[in-house]
């Protein structure tokens, strides 16, 4: 039973196959309205979470299926002190598949041991977000139309930001792709990501702390948050958490067709004066969010 | 310096000179009731200078682990006197409840169950990783 835990299980052929399938269904919804009807998804968020729950659940009620699931730990048996294991062997027997959010990383993939459904990793700490990236991807194909010869510059928390850890994994396969990484000291790349990624893959990359410097190279600006729920220590959150704010001044040296990302939410690292740019894709991210899950629920089903 | 010889038990040879107390520590060997022998720096043609320890009982031995801590360990089983078996520890694919792993984060640290996985990324480097939070092992 194929579960989705890395972004790197999928090979690119299958990525754009992904792909292929959401652009049919923003054109012809109604083709796919049936699809996965008498199917159903569980959605256990161990976490909060506003977009990727309720695109999961949008996703799975567009295809004609039936959700069930919790949206936090505290509603669970998980409270109780029950295992992962325990919970997804139970699930089981209840869904078809299963979207899983958790604080601790790893946990998805523990659960994807453990049972004979699915699993579709929905966020695992600061660790993977496989979902958001393949949003990511359909974004960038339908505002580029491209996946190489580009500039993407990721600035923020890359340390915590699973969600960079993912696309950098993603973007690393194609050719001529430059990665310009722009962090306060404290939360750079973790080295894993340098090694396994970037090194082993052979991406010309920088790390900067200047936003300012790298703007006008960039083809995307994939803005991050710095989040709250990854510090043991609330002093380390408030001296970092206004690192980077992108303002209309900062991107007056940007390019015009730069697409500005931000897998949302948000705090202030964007200013709402830059929703009116042109170049700002996050709210089409949140749209392409659905479609590229109901991409991947069928897949994952075996629905054609 | 003289030990005698065993009848019954395993001698782990070509241990790198100072890690012969790691593995004593790792094997849980001073539980052991039986002799036990931890040579350090013993004179190699090989290696220059070697650990070597000799265990007057067969007991089971966890050649990941071996092979985690000091890749190149041979394990020679003794059985009457005579060599029965030698085998060489290399470095292991994958070892499981060798080590923990430190990342707060990680599962692991609140499914007290789960068994501690780790995955070899690089040969070369000898690097691990965490199955789970792929977290490098320290």
């Amino acid at each position: 039973m194929r579960s989705l835990i890395d972004i790197q299980e999928l090979s690119p052929e299958e990525i754009d196959r992904l792909i292929a399938v959401a652009d049919d269904i923003i054109e012809n919804p109604g083709k796919y309205a049936h699809k996965c009807e008498g199917k159903k998804l569980a959605t256990l968020f161990f976490e909060p979470s506003t977009r990727t729950r309720l695109s999961f659940e949008a996703a799975m009620y567009d295809l004609g299926g039936h959700v069930l699931g919790f949206s936090e730990a505290q509603s669970s048996s998980s409270a109780k002190g029950e295992s992962v294991a325990d919970t997804v062997r139970t699930v089981s027997y209840y869904a078809d598949i299963i979207a899983m959010r958790h604080p601790k990383e790893g946990a998805p993939m523990v659960a994807a041991m453990n049972c004979d459904i699915p699993i579709i990793n929905a966020g695992d700490g600061g660790h993977n977000h496989p979902t958001q990236t393949l949003t990511d991807l359909l974004t960038i194909k339908r505002e580029k139309g491209r996946f190489d010869n580009l500039t993407i510059g990721f600035c923020g928390d890359l340390k915590f930001g699973r969600t960079v850890h993912s696309l950098i994994g993603a973007m690393s396969r194609y050719k001529n792709v430059r990665m310009v990484l722009i962090s306060p000291d404290e939360l750079k790349i973790p080295d894993y990501v340098k090694q396994t990624v970037l090194d082993e893959k052979g991406i010309e990359y920088t790390e900067t702390n200047s936003l300012d410097e790298a703007m006008s190279g960039l083809d995307i600006l994939y803005m991050t948050r710095v989040q709250r729920e990854r510090f043991f220590n609330e002093q380390d959150y408030i001296r970092l958490k206004d690192s980077y704010v992108l303002t209309p001044e900062k991107l007056k040296t940007a390019k015009s067709d730069l697409a500005i990302m931000h897998p949302l939410p948000r705090v202030n690292e964007i200013s709402v004066a830059v929703d009116k740019d042109s170049r700002a894709c996050y709210f089409k991210q949140v749209k392409n969010g659905k479609f590229i899950r109901m991409a991947l629920i069928m897949m994952l089903l075996g629905v054609e | 310096m003289i030990i005698g010889q065993i009848k019954n038990g395993i001698v782990l040879d070509h241990i790198t000179a100072g890690k012969g107390m790691i593995l004593y520590n790792f094997l849980g060997l001073d539980k052991l009731e039986c002799q036990v022998a931890l040579i350090k720096n013993a004179e190699s043609v090989k290696m220059g200078r070697k650990d070597i320890i000799k265990i007057d009982k067969v007991i089971d031995i966890n050649f990941d682990a071996l092979g985690y801590l000091d890749p190149g360990v041979t394990v020679n089983i003794i059985k009457d006197g005579k060599l029965a078996k030698r085998e060489s520890t290399d470095t292991p694919e994958k070892i499981v409840n060798v080590i923990k792993c430190k990342n707060p984060r990680c599962i692991t640290t609140v499914e007290q169950e789960l068994p501690h996985i780790f995955v070899l990324k690089d040969k070369e480097r000898r690097i691990y990783r965490c199955l789970y939070c792929e977290s490098r092992a320290k």
